[in-house]
């Protein structure tokens, strides 16, 4: 039988490859080399839920009906009867309790969507936080940034399809964010929505743009993002014999392959899972929408959160004198809008997507780098992204503010003047801390290395001197905590040249000057093989 | 057994007694629950004044002996009516435990009995809404639809969508509603206790406050979808995506990860 399916399998396989050619490309994949560690399957989980996204979307566009016609419900659910609503709403009730699995597969979805948006967060961060966007990973850097922004479009347009009253109140402020850009804003808002906040085609617009054009994008995204991992070879981290000219790994053919298919099942699963017990977007709770009613504990899904805790942080008027909304000549300039919703987001997204950049200039590092840093050995980056990531936070506390006011008895007032306070405050001790521990870290890698590992064991020498034995690192052990790069901050030219004239592009170079005291003024060098043996014999 | 017991005791002698007892439990049951029943409904003489006691020891420290009220303290209570009382006192949240935000509810600490007498005490001071009939609260009376309609555009945006209550300003808040019984939802809409407004039948007339009811009482069947994580909404789902769901398979990446090849 076994020798029967073989023959099968190879005739098969022979009668493709006779016609395509494709022999050769299954070969160069199949041995094409990946190292093994758990943080580089983060990205797979944004990759497979994006599959289950795919999947458990086709299953809801056969039963979604994306009209703002509307109807008069009428079907199994006591709360809606005689209700009127939007054809829109209606079909995702109908979906929901009427059609079999209707509603485990909105929950799939909608659970999948929270965690897509989550899993390319926490692969970001592990790219981040380990300096695996430095060349010549910069563009896919950027591919990935896009494909994040891609995946907040595709999920606030999913989430407002239903048409219910806590979506609709998220496009409300959408269409306030939009009008208040100046001197354009009130036309683009009108093209948004064909007139008049709701008006009629919204719900139509956004159906294409949330099943078609969005994800249609993230596809092409993807296969560009994976495509470029291929062209540039995985990256991996330090350790004997791994270098920034070699990879050392697995191939993808049969270990990988293995690995890939199960986890999918896994992600699939829990997702699965979690779906079957956790209720997510209870829309007939929130009704069909009206522009009237808001209720309590009104927030969009959490990766838009930030946005709304940016504009629940800003204040009306600043240090109650200065007035955020300006009226100049009859028009209206609303700072406390464009502030928290457009320069706010803008800037932190800016920062993040050009951040491969201002590290080269700041390092003036130009190498490839396919051997990653721990994060203790980039204490500024690793400060960095700490400190973004408590900024994110503080604003994703303000966008809950209400529901933690509840939860733990707080007054709201309070709550906010702290993170008014806080988003100034929190980042930066973020990154003083984390650089701190980072240097404390690396302190403790140079002792391990100069003076081995502390044993325990108490030896008492002859002329009564205690002493505890400690064990010398192994040569693995050791290249791990001194290979690193050791960057010395950047000095440059004087302003003015030996006969007093001024020399062009001072001001830029002083600017990489301040970038690079600020990232190496403060460092700790690894061990130097003299170091090493010189502590040998201090020893003994 | 001799003879003699054998004559003593009959056969049937155990049965007999154990439906003697329940006959007497039964009939003493049922002479309680009428006298309460009937209690509840009539307001006496005797009960004005019992009230009258009732409030001199509990409640005249910081309404006054003549419940006129204390400037800065406590509110008058001329006019708010028997259906006020009957909801600060019979939901704990008067007498009040501490000073605080806002008085917070917690066990009643009278009995329904003597509630009722502080509420015919106070009702007798000045006339205000009375105590609303079993049937003016009877959730199955009540249209859900129409409740939804009412309760979001009047309720939600301090109650949340389904009631299960909100933050307001400077540390008071608005409660969760699915442990309130219908007697005390609708005495609440009458009253307007604390932050609350109210909503007299002008506002939302009796069927209208009675479909609330109804809607409320709905939610008591549960989420169709499963868990409802407090009905909070997306924060809470939000948080349990990124523990349970990315938890979970961060946690499998782990395992996998460890079982290298």
């Amino acid at each position: 039988m076994g020798a029967r399916v073989n023959t099968a399998a190879a005739g098969t396989a022979n009668w493709v490859d006779e016609r395509t050619s494709i022999g050769g490309f299954v070969k160069f994949f199949a041995r094409k080399l990946f190292p093994d560690h758990w943080s580089f399957m983060l990205g797979e989980i944004a990759l497979y839920s994006f599959i289950v996204l795919l999947l458990s979307g086709v299953f809801l566009t056969a039963f979604f009906v994306p009209s703002m016609t509307i109807v008069t419900y009428d079907g199994p659910l006591a709360t809606m009867q005689g209700v009127e609503m939007s054809e829109a709403f209606a079909s995702t009730l109908h979906m929901s309790f009427e059609v079999p699995g209707g509603l485990l597969m909105r929950q799939i979805h909608h659970w999948s969507a929270l965690l897509f948006t989550a899993a390319i967060v926490t692969h970001m961060a592990r790219v981040f936080f380990t300096g695996a966007f430095r060349k010549p990973r910069e563009l896919n850097w950027l591919v990935g940034f896009t494909l994040m922004i891609l995946s907040l479009a595709a999920g606030f347009s999913g989430y407002s399809l239903p048409d219910d009253v806590l979506s609709g109140n998220g496009l409300r402020i959408i269409e306030g964010v939009t009008r208040s850009i100046p001197i354009v804003g009130e036309y683009i808002s009108y093209w948004i929505f064909g007139g008049e906040f709701p008006g009629e085609i919204l719900i139509p617009r956004l159906f294409t743009m949330h099943i078609l054009l969005v994800p249609g994008l993230i596809l092409v995204l993807i296969a560009l993002h994976l495509f470029l991992v291929f062209l540039h070879k995985h990256t991996q981290y330090p350790g004997g014999g791994r270098k920034h000219t070699n990879v050392v790994g697995l191939p993808l053919f049969p270990v990988y392959t293995a690995k890939a298919g199960g986890f999918f099942f896994v992600v699939f699963g829990i997702v699965a899972l979690v779906a079957a017990v956790f209720t997510i977007n209870p829309v007939w709770n929130y009704g069909p929408y009206d522009p009237s009613p808001v209720s309590a504990g009104t927030q969009p899904d959490w990766y838009i959160l930030f946005v709304d805790g940016a504009l629940r942080l800003m204040p009306g008027w600043l240090f109650d004198v200065i007035p955020m909304e300006w009226e100049i000549w009859g028009y209206t300039l609303s700072w406390n809008l464009l502030i928290p919703a457009l320069i706010l987001p803008g800037l932190f997204f800016g920062f993040l997507a050009l951040y491969p950049w201002i590290e080269a200039w700041a390092t003036g590092d130009r190498g490839e780098k396919h051997v990653l840093d721990r994060p203790r050995n980039a204490p500024v980056r690793t400060g960095i992204g700490v400190a973004l990531i408590t900024f994110y936070v503080v604003l994703v506390m303000e966008g809950s503010n209400d529901i933690i006011a509840n939860l733990f008895h707080l007054s709201l007032n309070d709550l906010t003047y702290f993170f008014r306070i806080g988003i100034f405050v929190l980042p930066v001790l973020a990154f003083w801390i984390t650089r701190r521990i980072c240097f404390g870290l690396q302190r403790k890698d140079r002792e391990l290395v100069l003076h081995g590992k502390e044993t325990g064991r108490i030896v008492r020498h002859e002329h009564g001197e205690y002493v505890e034995v400690h064990e010398p690192l192994t040569d693995q052990e050791r290249w791990l905590l001194v290979s690193y790069d050791d960057i010395a901050p950047l000095e440059i030219e004087d302003e003015y040249n030996d006969r007093g004239v001024r020399r062009k592009g001072y001001r830029w170079d002083r600017f990489k000057k301040w970038l690079s005291h600020l990232y190496f003024e403060k460092r700790i060098s690894p061990v130097t093989p003299e170091e090493l043996e010189a502590a040998k014999h201090e020893h003994h | 057994m001799n003879a003699l017991a054998r004559h003593r005791y009959h056969r049937a002698a155990p049965v007999v007694l154990v439906l003697l007892l329940l006959a007497l439990i039964a009939g003493v049951a049922a002479a309680v629950s009428t006298a309460s029943s009937a209690e509840a409904t009539t307001a006496t003489a005797d009960d004005v004044t019992e009230g009258q006691k009732l409030f001199a020891a509990n409640c005249a420290s910081c309404h006054g002996l003549d419940a006129q009220g204390t400037d800065g303290v406590a509110p008058s209570l001329v006019g708010v009516g028997a259906a006020a009382v009957d909801f600060q006192v019979g939901t704990g949240r008067m007498p009040m435990q501490a000073s605080g935000p806002q008085a917070r509810a917690k066990a009643p600490q009278f009995s329904q009995e003597e509630i009722s007498q502080l509420a015919a005490f106070v009702a007798s001071l000045g006339a205000g809404p009375a105590i609303p009939t079993e049937e003016q609260v009877d959730p199955a009376l009540g249209d859900p639809a129409n409740g939804m309609e009412l309760f979001r555009t009047n309720c939600a945006m301090c109650h949340g969508s389904v009631g299960g209550g909100g933050a307001l300003t400077q540390g008071k808040y608005a409660p969760n509603l699915w442990e309130t019984t219908p007697t005390h939802i609708y005495e609440a809409m009458l009253t307007g206790p604390q932050s609350m407004p109210v909503f007299n039948d002008a506002n939302i007339d009796p069927e209208g406050k009675r479909d609330i009811i109804a809607y409320l009482k709905a939610q008591d069947e549960g989420s169709p979808g499963g868990l409802r994580l407090g009905t909070i909404g997306p924060v809470a789902e939000g948080m349990w995506g990124w523990l349970v769901a990315l938890g979970l398979i961060i946690a499998s990446t782990v395992w996998i990860g460890s079982r290298s090849s």
